[in-house]
């Protein structure tokens, strides 16, 4: 039986990352808590044992029971009957075993109940949950949602609802109506309060993944009157108080494991969580942060399934007397999936160790008053964060989907066909760059640092760095990327027009990703030879795929803009 | 109510992926080409045995396993997944026992360990696929024994269910307690490592063990009892030199031959029940099958 995580080395890589002891370190508060918890570690290389063994708990889940059931969860699928929503029997399975392996609320402290890993091995084990069923990473990281909760609720809040979710009770964020996709500020859920105080809920939510689990966070209009996202409070329904029904689940194209819920709220009993009028412009932004790294480490599980598939059908199908691998137009299609994995999932890592740090320093500030140092730390790698978040998403899910893509064109007919897991991938796939913000959304909250410079001073960050001799002729031509890079972002904030910016958005988001994918993977070849091979096809790829962006750019004329609107 | 319940387990080699240096010249097994593992049944019996336990609260699996001082290996991957506390019963004197030596062995630990409820087991272990311990050790402790069990349905006034796999059906059969059940393949599978549970217990070590840390971290273990794996000897558990090991042994291996699959010869049936009802009596009487 394959264990997902001792057979992907590249995993353990991202883990060991030298960045890790500062993030442990924070974490741990100098191992402080090793006194009075009896799992808890005593110092930093017995921490990261703990995630190294952890991990192997969740590799081995995933390479068994949860990889067997995907086809069955796939065909099943999800149900509605009575006002609930009724998990396929593998689903039922696989969260039963995760609870048994306690592995829910991994990043929730000790004192209610849960691992306190830093969220980069939680990250990683969601990576290894989506290679096994993608669908059933959306129940499993859900459990993300107690984070909004230890941030922002009231410490009565979180010592009734946070043991619950590390118990292995599941989470829903309640943000989508039918008016409300993308432009969240038109939510219309009315919260009432009664005559001693008692928060209601009434409306309708839809699209609501795990619509029907234990503890939903929901977005609802307090304020009577008010029309935009300061209108808007941020709520707690404990499903236990009952007043939500399911009133249907989506019948959708892939992820068919996970209900998709059309939910009613009739007078249901809730509860404010943080301050009214703070629900989207605070608490559903770090909520949407959070989810959506959450999303780039489910792109990356599936490209590496994509990727395996791929690979594994390339070697066994003999065509002309061969191995397909062995046709170089297979060969480079299979490289390039690696590639596209390795680059993404270095990004998904960097981003999330910059997560770790920022919020890291976030939460030590409620024990203590940070240090000038510290606090400027905590700025610099939240501003990081905030830009790289939209860029592993947007990215990283495209590259997913590609990859998808190519694994069935690598199967030919019979990846056109139900019988191999290419098709039931290639569906699950697609939706990752769709939910908690589509790609397009992703480029708007990335454009910021194309044009205030984070992305640059990054870049200039990652080129200042000592890499191996024999790496230069990469680094070359990273250095020149990123000049065509200054130059394209130069010509387009020239123009002075933000029209023309919005339209250049995209083009430029992935000029910057490109380069800084392609740097990730230059660090990653330098402390691993493995990686070698996947920087080199990288940085080809990205070379063409900055010459062209660059080249557009370089022979758009402003004027044209025109001819592009509807 | 809660129950003190015994699990037998055995580390074995892993026979199910045997390659070709899997058996020495002289035809017994060559252990160190295969690794160790928890016996597959025994894991089957775990289960059973943390399920009785989630029932009845307060209840206290205990694992108990004689073999190499290694076998403290699968004492941490039961407490892993689930059980209070292990035995290992080692001694150089308890080596080349078989089954009737290793019954007597086990049924003189399980003596010492005193107040028991109920003593669960896998049928049978994949190295010598003999199911014959597990009965032994009810003959020996005088209790009685359900074998063949698929799922332990409830333990109620003394009395547990249980639903048994055979060969052609199902039984359901009530024993009372104390009893000795053995655990079929066919049961569920048992549950994974907990996250919790490994990170607090990753240190658990037996006294050989110990003896081999550090100062620093022996200290650390002795600070904490549930880190300490018991190691019990022969002399321990008043086991009579003559009864155990080999001495204690009355089966010996004559010979051992490999057995070489070779294709000699083939036949073709026509299409009609005779003949296909013909050849499976066939293959039946030959022991090709069944």
């Amino acid at each position: 039986m394959a264990n997902f995580y001792t057979d992907n080395p590249d995993l353990k890589h991202h883990l060991n990352h030298p960045l890790m002891q500062k993030i442990v370190e924070l974490k741990e508060r100098n191992f402080s808590d090793a006194e009075k918890f009896d799992y808890a570690p005593r110092n930093f290389e017995d921490a990261m044992d703990n995630y190294d063994k952890v991990l192997e708990i969740v590799g081995y889940l995933c390479g068994g029971l949860i990889a067997d059931n995907a086809e069955g969860v796939d065909h099943q699928g999800a149900s509605c009957a009575d006002g609930r929503a009724i998990y396929a029997d593998g689903t039922v399975e696989n969260l039963d075993a995760c609870r048994k392996a306690g592995l829910m609320g991994m990043s929730m402290p000790r004192r209610f109940g849960g691992l306190n890993f830093p969220i980069t091995p939680y990250i990683m084990a969601a990576d290894i949950v989506s290679r096994a069923d993608t669908g059933f990473e959306n129940l499993w990281g859900l459990q993300d949602c107690a984070e909004t909760i230890y941030e922002f609720a009231d410490e009565d809040q979180k010592a009734r609802f946070i043991p619950r979710v590390c118990e292995g009770e599941t989470m829903s964020m309640d943000l989508t109506e039918p008016d409300a996709g993308s432009d969240l500020q038109s939510v219309m859920l009315k919260a009432t309060q009664d005559e001693d105080g008692t928060w209601r809920l009434n409306g309708v939510k839809r699209f609501i993944t795990n619509g029907d689990s234990d503890i939903h966070l929901v977005l609802a209009r307090s304020e009577e009157g008010t029309k935009d996202g300061r209108g808007l409070s941020m709520f707690i329904y404990d499903k236990r108080d009952g007043g939500v029904n399911v009133r249907r689940i989506e019948n959708k194209m892939g992820i068919k494991g996970s209900p998709t819920c059309e939910l009613v709220y009739k007078n249901a009993k809730a509860e404010l969580c943080g301050n009214r009028r703070l629900g989207l412009i605070k608490y559903v932004m770090a909520l949407m942060n959070g989810a959506r790294l959450g999303i780039a480490a489910q792109s990356v599980g599936v490209s590496e399934l994509a990727y395996r598939e791929a690979l594994a059908y390339a070697k066994d199908r003999k065509q002309f007397g061969k191995a397909i691998i062995e046709f170089p137009a297979v060969a480079e299609m299979i490289s390039v999936m690696k590639a596209k994995l390795d680059a993404s999932r270095a990004l998904l890592y960097e981003c999330s160790r910059f997560v770790d740090m920022y919020k890291l320093y976030e939460d030590i500030a409620k024990e203590r008053s940070l240090t000038a140092d510290e606090r400027a730390e905590m700025k610099h790698y939240s501003k990081l964060a905030d830009a790289l978040t939209p860029m592993a998403k947007g990215m990283g899910s495209e590259y997913c989907n590609q990859n998808a893509y190519d694994c069935i064109q690598v199967h030919g007919g019979s990846g056109f066909m139900k019988d191999y897991a290419c098709e039931r991938l290639y569906r699950d796939a697609r939706i990752t760059s769709i939910y908690e913000g589509t790609t397009q959304l992703q480029v708007v909250a990335a454009i910021r640092h194309v044009t205030t410079g984070t992305y640059k001073a990054l870049i200039e960050s990652y080129a200042a760095q000592e890499y191996k001799p024999e790496l230069q002729a990469l680094k070359d031509n990273l250095a020149a990327m990123t000049e065509q890079y200054v130059k394209a972002v130069e010509t387009v904030t020239a123009v002075n027009d933000t029209a023309y910016t919005d339209f250049m958005a995209r083009r430029m988001v992935e000029m910057a990703g490109n380069i800084i994918m392609g740097y990730l993977l230059l660090s990653d070849a330098n402390r691993n030879e493995s990686f070698v091979k996947s920087a080199t096809v990288y940085n080809k790829l990205a070379q063409a795929e900055v010459a062209k962006h660059a080249d557009f750019i370089a022979n758009f004329n402003p004027a044209q803009l025109d001819f592009y609107k509807a | 109510m809660s129950l003190n319940i015994i699990v037998l387990a055995k580390q074995v080699p892993d026979t199910r992926n045997v390659g070709k240096d899997a058996m020495k010249e002289d035809g017994t097994i060559n252990r160190a080409a295969l690794p160790a593992i928890f016996n597959p049944e025994d894991l089957n019996a775990l289960e059973q045995a943390l399920r009785i336990k989630d029932e009845n609260p307060g209840s206290k699996v205990t694992l108990l396993t004689m073999g190499l001082p290694r076998a403290s290996e699968i004492i941490r991957e039961a407490i892993f997944r689930g059980a209070d506390a292990g035995i290992v019963l080692t001694d150089r004197a308890l080596g080349g026992a078989d089954t009737l030596a290793t019954s007597y062995s086990l049924a003189q630990a399980v003596k010492k360990f005193g107040n028991y409820d109920i003593i669960l087991g896998g049928r049978q272990a994949i190295d010598g696929d003999t199911a014959q311990v597990g009965p032994q050790i009810a003959e020996k402790l005088g209790i009685p024994q359900v074998t063949y069990a698929e799922e332990i349905l409830g333990i109620k006034d003394g009395k547990v269910t249980v639903r048994r796999r055979l060969e052609h059906g199902v039984e359901t059969v009530v024993a009372p307690l104390p009893c000795v059940v053995t655990v079929n393949g066919s049961a569920a599978d048992c549950r994974p490592r907990n996250a919790r549970r490994l990170m607090k217990y990753k240190y658990a070590v037996s006294p050989s063990e110990k003896s081999k840390l550090s100062a620093e971290d022996q200290a650390f273990v002795d600070a904490r009892p549930y880190l300490n794996i018991e190691e019990w000897s022969a002399a321990y558990v008043d086991a009579d030199p003559e009864q155990i090991g080999l001495a204690g042994s009355p089966t010996k291996v004559k010979a051992i031959e490999n057995v070489v699959f070779t294709a000699k010869e083939s036949r073709r049936l026509d299409n009609d029940d005779q003949q296909i009802e013909d050849l499976i009596k066939e293959l039946i009487t030959n022991h090709t099958i069944g």
